[in-house]
C-alpha cells in the first residue's frame, strides 16, 4: 500500500539528492522523507475518521448514557470504549470529571473513562499504524481499553471517594442521575464537514512540528546506530527494564507525538517491543501536567494512588507484551 | 443592547485561540460587546460544560469544546 511513498523517497535521495546509496546520510534521508510522508497520510486519515465518529458521541451523550443505564458491571468496559472515541484535551479533563461526579457516574467508571481517552487517541493510533503496522497497533488498542477497564476496577474498589477535595465532595452529595437531557443535534454529515475538518486541522498544525522533529532524530539515529545496539542493554530477561521505561516515560507528555518516531527507532534497534509499549503508555497516558490539573479535584494522596495504579498496570502489561509478542 | 461574552477555560492552547478568535471578530465588527475571560474552575462547573473552551453569549453555552471560526462567532453574535 505505501510502496509509492517508497519510490517517492528513493527517487528524492538517490536521484534528486544524488546521494550514494548505502551511504549512512543516504539511509537517514531516506527513513525520514519515507516515514514523514506516510504518517503525516495516516495522521490525517485516522484524525479525520475519529472526527467524524467523535461527533456522532459527544461528550454530553456519553455521560448521560453512563449515567441513565444500568450496565451490570459492564459500564467500565463502556466508559473505556466510549474513551476512545471521545478523545478529550487535558485541560477539559477536570470539568470532564465534574460532569461526570455530578452525574452520579461511579468514581471508577469515570477513571476508566479518564485513563482510556489520552491512551488510546486519534493521534497516537496514526502514528503507531505508520510506525509499527497494524497488527502492534490493534494490540496496544485493546490493550489500552482493557488497562483502562481493570484500573478503573480496581480504582472503584478502594473506595476513594473520601480522597476528593471538599468542594467535589458537595457536587458528589447532590450528584444526579437523571438530568439535563441532551438534545441531540440533528445535523446532516454535510453540516458537520466543516466543523470536523477545521479540527483535523488544528490537531495537524499542533503536532506536525513534533512529528517532524522526531521522524528527524529517528532518521538520523536509523543510519548512524548500529542493528542490534541496544539488545545489550534491554533484553527481555533484564527485568528492570519495563519498570524503568514507565517510570521514565510518565514526566514526559507535550512532545508524545515527536517520541514515538525515536521509539520506533529503538524498536528496530533491539530494544523489545513490550518494554516499548510500556514506555510510550507512559508517555501518552499518563503526564505531569494532568497530575497538576487534577489537583483541584483531587487530594495529592488520590492522585498517587490513581496514577500507582495506572503505573502498575502499564508495567504488568509491558510484561505480557514481552512474552507473548 | 452591549452582549456579555464569555469564554470559559483554563488557560491551554486552545482557550487562547477562542479567546483571541473572539476578540478579533468584536473589534474587526465594532459589535457592542463586553468580553470575560473566565479561567476559575468553580465558575466554569456553574456553566455545565464538560470540555473546554466554551463560548458563553449573554449566559447562554453556544460553543464547547473547540475553536470556532470567526464567521461562525460574528453568526452568534448577530442573532
Amino acid at each position: 500500500m505505501f510502496d509509492w511513498i517508497q519510490h517517492l523517497a528513493d527517487w528524492l535521495v538517490y536521484e534528486v539528492f544524488n546521494v550514494e546509496k548505502g551511504q549512512h546520510l543516504a539511509e537517514a534521508l531516506n527513513f525520514f522523507f519515507y516515514d514523514t510522508t506516510k504518517i503525516l497520510i495516516l495522521l490525517f486519515v485516522v484524525i479525520f475518521f475519529m472526527g467524524i465518529v467523535n461527533s456522532y458521541f459527544p461528550i454530553d451523550r456519553v455521560k448521560n448514557f453512563l449515567s441513565r443505564n444500568k450496565l451490570y458491571g459492564l459500564e467500565y468496559l463502556l466508559a473505556s470504549l466510549f474513551g476512545v472515541v471521545t478523545p478529550f484535551c487535558s485541560c477539559s479533563s477536570v470539568p470532564l470529571f465534574i460532569g461526570f461526579v455530578r452525574g452520579g457516574i461511579p468514581l471508577g467508571v469515570t477513571f476508566a473513562f479518564l485513563i482510556t481517552s489520552p491512551l488510546v487517541n486519534e493521534v497516537a493510533i496514526g502514528l503507531f499504524i505508520g510506525l509499527f503496522g497494524l497488527k502492534t497497533t490493534i494490540i496496544y488498542v485493546i490493550s489500552g481499553i482493557l488497562l483502562g477497564t481493570i484500573s478503573g476496577m480496581i480504582l472503584q474498589k478502594l473506595k476513594l471517594e473520601r480522597f476528593l477535595t471538599p468542594w467535589v465532595k458537595e457536587v458528589l452529595a447532590n450528584a444526579q442521575r437523571e438530568q439535563d437531557i441532551f438534545k441531540a443535534e440533528k445535523q446532516t454529515l454535510k453540516q458537520r464537514l466543516p466543523i470536523i475538518w477545521a479540527e483535523v486541522l488544528f490537531i495537524l498544525k499542533g503536532i506536525i512540528p513534533y512529528v517532524i522533529i522526531g521522524i528527524a532524530i529517528g532518521g538520523i539515529m536509523h543510519g548512524y546506530i548500529p542493528e542490534g545496539f541496544f539488545e545489550k542493554y534491554m533484553d527481555k530477561d533484564n527485568l528492570f527494564a519495563v519498570p524503568i521505561a514507565t517510570i521514565l516515560a510518565v514526566p514526559m507528555y507535550s512532545n508524545a507525538s515527536g517520541i514515538l518516531p525515536i521509539v520506533q527507532v529503538l524498536v528496530a534497534k533491539g530494544i523489545p517491543i513490550g518494554t516499548a509499549i510500556a514506555f510510550m503508555m507512559g508517555v501518552v497516558g499518563l503526564s505531569l501536567p494532568e497530575a497538576m490539573l487534577l489537583k483541584k479535584v483531587m487530594t495529592l494522596k488520590l492522585i498517587a494512588i490513581f496514577f500507582g495504579v495506572v503505573t502498575c498496570c502499564i508495567i504488568i502489561s509491558g510484561y505480557l507484551f514481552n512474552l507473548i509478542l | 443592547m452591549t452582549k456579555v461574552i464569555k469564554v470559559l477555560g483554563t488557560g491551554c492552547a486552545k482557550c487562547k485561540s477562542m479567546t483571541s478568535v473572539v476578540q478579533e471578530v468584536v473589534s474587526e465588527n465594532k459589535v457592542d460587546a463586553t468580553i470575560e475571560k473566565i479561567e476559575d474552575i468553580m465558575e466554569i462547573m456553574k456553566f455545565n460544560v464538560m470540555t473546554t473552551p466554551a463560548l458563553v453569549i449573554n449566559n447562554v453555552v453556544t460553543i464547547k469544546g473547540r475553536v470556532p471560526s470567526k464567521e461562525e462567532v460574528l453568526a452568534l453574535l448577530h442573532t
